[in-house]
């Protein structure tokens, strides 16, 4: 009886472990919005805070500019995966988009931004390219194109980088919707393959969908790293404000960046509610087509859009990445050039030392909350199996919630509860922060090839003799090694990735190879920002590697284990 | 208690549904044949025998295994033995370290290499220890399989759909192999199938349901 306690304990600790965080991050963030903050000498309650934040004159047009760039590239993200999916199904142009898919997904998002910065500036690879002979620059004009006060080229960051990830949840979600019976039989009824789709497979994987569509605007509205090198700056969007707030040396600024904080946090939930309405009209103006019976019109021109704009957005994190390899290796470099005189490893040696540190600093931390992060989920889909109970769907919402709270609504809560109770940040806290982001992600890549599993193997070893324990170590994890590893794998790139827990928790003091990229890209040197862009990359996409190659090797003579 | 496997008054229901009720006994080197359509709890019975009913069953009775009452028992101390329809090799093991797997504990290294040696020549694969069981044909690995389980030194004997895996020709020689070992030992076999010949071949009592 007493393994069976222990094994229910290890939901509600993995639970604990995900909310508590936030639940304590929001309660940081609430004290100050209100004015109690003892550190700094104040205490409440008032609405002073409030206050200061209204007079700030850059907040309406902050506010506007998050729910415009968050909903806008969610909207566009979402319908680039419906096209691509419904137009491309099954066809060979949509296997390259599967294998494009995992390389596209590990590039972190700061560094897909930077190399989006590098290609589409005025003075980017793309200017050189047409230079002089299309535009007759023989220098960079000074257009805004990046840091544009509209967010355009935020929301061209966020698109490139959330395609792929709706892709991935699409596509996981199709395993269950047996899409290729519906198509033909809507296809047989004279429908396009577009319309047959949207109309027929779409309402079942959108449901499964929901969630990590949710997430992508959760995560569009309040991005700091992309809206720091892609967003406008005067002002900026809020949830970059609020971190400019948090780093100000007056500390009474901090319940300015509490109250903010709130109102970053209404504003993804009043967003999310207007998604949902837009879900509504959307279901409503379906149900109406779909009575109408229109057999779809301009077909061949919605695969064409749908395929073009995965092939630009493809192009653009490649095509950037390549971008920031050039500028690292770069010797001298003038404009218009398409390429720089020589190639050095100069720029690297340079770094060195900084790139040191904050490759052990990325690599102290990430292993530390992966392992804590597959030790958990190992153990929850255990206790799973065991008790024979699965995850309900409102579970599944306790697993995403850290994903649905803002970052800046809650992480600055942390810090403020941590300054409030005299803790030292340092590693420690920024790996429990990692932790949060990285659990659910291991989680999700882990669930479905886990309980995938035959559980027969488990009856037969059990039969032999094997006790659960020995079935666990010596039959199940091997046989899934390959699916372990590939959570580990995305485990450290989301950790690669983190850039607000790490800045935030770790007082300044963490720098990892994210945080360097981002705060050289305020500066001009884009030799230094390729270094580091390019090692931030490497950091995430060597652990897809080893995951591919690993399991590769130790099987290599176990036919039965390539699937 | 007498030796064998005793079903005593077991019953099993699925969400208080009763679906299956059983009182028989089958004695050592016996075979019971279970037969009947598919979704009638014939394999929910065998479940219930090796201790992995799914939740939502409930059973009630006794099973008896050579004198000790398994009914409560952990699966994996019941010593019962069981084959399904496909081999259930682990694939990430050799044929030698499947059959080192079932083998019971205890021995040196030396003594279970050797029953392992034994246990490949008795069933003809002399030699293919190290070969990777993907690399087998269908009726090799079925052999691996019930050796894997009979090195295990079970005290009862489940076959689960057993033969309907293989093609006409191999399954014949598999029932023999596998009721020949079963007499051998004197073990209990419980057998559920849908193929009147496995119930022939058998030779036993035959209960059909459904």
């Amino acid at each position: 009886m007493r393994t069976t306690v222990s094994w229910g304990a290890l939901p509600v600790l993995t639970l604990c472990v995900l909310l508590g965080p936030v639940a304590a991050g929001l309660w940081g963030t609430l004290l100050p919005a209100f004015g109690h903050l003892p550190a700094a000498g104040q205490t409440g309650p008032t609405l002073a805070p409030f206050a200061d934040l209204l007079a700030w004159p850059g907040l309406a047009r902050s506010v506007w500019l998050s729910v415009f760039t968050g909903l806008t590239a969610t909207a566009l993200s979402l319908g680039i995966t419906i096209l691509i999916v419904a137009g491309w199904w099954g066809t060979r142009p949509f296997v390259w988009v599967q294998r494009a898919l995992s390389p596209l997904l590990s590039v972190p998002h700061a560094a897909a931004a930077l190399g989006l910065a590098f290609l589409i500036a005025p003075s980017g690879w793309i200017g050189r390219a047409v230079s002089p002979a299309l535009t007759g620059w023989d220098r960079p004009p000074d257009w805004l194109i990046i840091n544009d006060p509209l967010g355009l080229s935020l929301i061209a960051g966020l698109v490139a980088k959330e395609v792929p990830f709706l892709l991935l949840m699409t596509l996981a979600a199709l395993g269950q919707a047996d899409p290729t019976r519906s198509l033909r039989v809507a296809q047989a009824l004279g429908y396009g393959k577009v319309t047959g789709w949207i109309r027929c497979v779409l309402p079942r994987v959108y449901a499964q969908i929901r969630l990590p569509v949710f997430v992508v605007l959760v995560f569009g509205m309040s991005v700091v790293d992309v809206a720091l090198i892609l967003g406008p700056s005067t002002p900026p969007t809020l949830s970059v404000q609020i971190v400019r707030w948090m780093n100000d040396p007056d500390l009474a600024r901090r319940l300015t960046a509490a109250a903010a904080a709130l109102l970053q946090l209404g504003l993804v939930a009043g967003a999310l509610g207007l998604w949902c309405a837009g879900e509504r009209l959307a279901a409503w103006i379906g149900v109406r087509a779909i009575a109408r019976g229109g057999r779809g019109r301009g077909e061949r021109a919605l695969r064409g859009v749908g395929l073009s704009m995965g092939l630009v957005g493809a192009a653009a994190v490649l095509g950037g990445l390549a971008g920031l390899i050039v500028w690292s290796f770069a010797g001298f470099w003038g404009f218009p050039d398409a390429l720089p005189d020589g190639f050095t490893l100069r720029n690297w040696s340079r770094q060195a030392m900084a790139l040191k540190g904050a490759a052990a600093d990325t690599a102290l931390i990430a292993l530390a909350a992966v392992t804590l992060a597959i030790v958990l989920v190992v153990g929850c889909l255990e206790a799973e199996h065991r008790r024979g109970r699965t995850l309900t769907q409102r579970g599944l919402v306790l697993l995403y919630l850290p994903l649905l709270v803002p970052q800046t609504a809650f992480l600055p809560g942390i810090q403020t509860l941590l300054l409030s109770a005299g803790a030292q940040t340092g590693a420690g806290p920024v790996i429990l922060a990692h932790l949060v982001f990285v659990l659910p992600y291991v989680f999700l890549s882990l669930a479905d090839p886990w309980r995938a599993w035959d559980a027969r193997h488990g009856r037969v070893a059990a039969a032999l003799g094997a006790g659960p324990g020995r079935v666990l170590w010596r039959v199940r994890l091997p046989m899934l090694l390959r699916p372990v590893l590939t959570a580990l794998a995305v485990g450290i790139a989301v950790s690669v990735g983190q850039y607000l827990p790490t800045l935030l928790i770790g007082g300044g003091r963490i720098a990892t190879l994210t945080t360097e990229a981002v705060a050289l890209a305020s500066g001009g040197d884009r030799r230094a920002i390729g270094v580091f862009a390019v090692a931030q990359t490497g950091a995430a996409l060597v652990p897809f590697a080893a995951a591919l190659a690993i399991p590769a090797l130790v099987w290599r003579n176990r036919r039965g284990l390539h699937g | 208690m007498a030796d064998g496997l005793i079903l005593h008054e077991v019953a099993i229901a699925r969400d208080d549904t009763p679906l299956i009720a059983l009182d028989r006994t089958v004695g050592p080197g016996d075979v019971l044949t279970v037969m009947g359509p598919s979704g009638v709890g014939k394999s929910t019975l065998l479940a219930a025998i090796t201790g992995t009913l799914p939740p939502g069953f409930s059973l009630s009775g006794k099973i008896w295994l050579d004198g000790h009452d398994i009914t409560r028992a952990p699966p994996h101390r019941r010593r019962v033995g069981i084959l399904f329809q496909d081999d259930l090799l682990f694939p990430h093991m050799s044929v030698a370290q499947n059959l080192g797997f079932g083998l019971r504990p205890g021995g040196t290294a030396r003594d279970r290499t050797r029953l392992i040696d034994l246990g490949l020549m008795d069933i003809g694969l002399e030699g293919f220890g190290d070969r990777d069981p993907a690399t087998l044909s269908g009726g090799q690995k079925a052999r691996v399989a019930l050796m894997r389980m009979l090195l295990s030194d079970p005290c009862a004997l489940l076959l689960d759909e057993a033969f309907s895996g293989l093609d006409a020709a191999l399954r014949i020689q598999m029932r023999a192999l596998v009721f020949d070992r079963a007499r051998a030992r004197r073990l209990p076999v419980l057998m559920v199938t849908h193929d009147e010949e496995d119930a022939q071949a058998a030779g036993g009592a035959v209960i059909r349901l459904g």
